[in-house]
């Protein structure tokens, strides 16, 4: 059962990395990213990584691809020509709705068996939040510190790299 | 632990660290090269955490945080370059951008 899902969760991967190769639009090719990203979160969840599988959901799904996505719009009309304004779009409409009636129908069986029924009790996995914030506080203290160093120096850099160039 | 061999998600890893690397060297908007280094460092991050789940150890997981900080600051100085770029020289073709050359 995990091998088969293993399996199908491997092709949506490799789909996504070879959506960000391909696509000849820019836009196409971050939700591409957005796909291997998600996959990937589920990938850390099944090998023991919770806490990991939820950053990764927060950090590169959430922050990062938005990022990509501002980027993209702010730079604007060479990049993205006619990215979400075409009018023919009938088979990917259907699509989308296919999809989202399979997430309606796997949500709905989900809570009338149960199977999504919120857990009493700790998790108390190899990669629960606890685990991992005792080993960061302990055993790697130093570099969890100097990473909110790097933070700063990056936020301060791209803010005065991002600047309108005011001289010349 | 899983019924799934360390070895699938190596192999897998592998799959789409090739087709990052394979996308930086043929693509030549700036934008798409970045998301295919992030396409990379994702791939090592899941061979990081498949064998730390392979050998039990907490590690590979602290270090995979490490390497989403560090991914984290360089996309917002990257994509703070870029715009810097865009408002020089209004392009995106890394093979236009030949401003250090002498």
């Amino acid at each position: 059962m995990q091998l088969v899902l293993f399996f199908v969760l491997a092709l949506l991967a490799v789909a996504g990395a070879v959506g960000v190769v391909l696509s000849k639009n820019a836009v196409y090719s971050a939700l591409a990213l957005l796909l291997n990203f998600a996959v990937l979160a589920v990938f850390y969840i099944m090998l023991n990584a919770q806490f990991l599988g939820v950053v990764q959901v927060i950090v590169y799904a959430g922050a990062i691809v938005v990022l990509f996505l501002f980027v993209i719009m702010l730079i604007g009309g060479q990049l993205a020509p006619d990215a979400l304004t075409a009018g023919s779009r009938r088979p990917a409409r259907v699509v989308a709705l296919i999809a989202g009636l399979v997430a309606l129908a796997g949500l709905a069986y989900g809570l009338v068996s149960g199977a999504l029924a919120p857990q009493t009790g700790q998790v108390q996995g190899s990669g629960s939040v606890q685990a991992i914030g005792r080993v960061l506080f302990t055993d790697y203290l130093l570099p969890f510190e100097l990473a909110s160093v790097l933070l700063l120096v990056a936020m301060i850099g791209a803010v005065v790299l991002a600047r309108k160039p005011t001289k010349s | 632990m899983t019924a799934v061999p360390t070895s699938f998600y190596l192999v897998l890893s592998a799959l789409i660290f090739v087709i990052g690397a394979v996308g930086v060297l043929v693509r030549r908007n700036a934008l798409i090269i970045f998301m295919c280094v992030e396409l990379m460092m994702n791939a090592v991050n899941l061979t990081l955490i498949a064998l730390a789940d392979r050998f039990g150890r907490l590690d590979g997981q602290i270090f995979v945080f490490m390497v989403m900080a560090v991914a984290a600051a360089e996309v917002a100085v990257g994509l703070a370059i870029v715009m810097a770029l865009v408002h020089h020289r209004d392009t995106t073709n890394v093979d236009e951008i030949n401003l250090l050359k002498g």
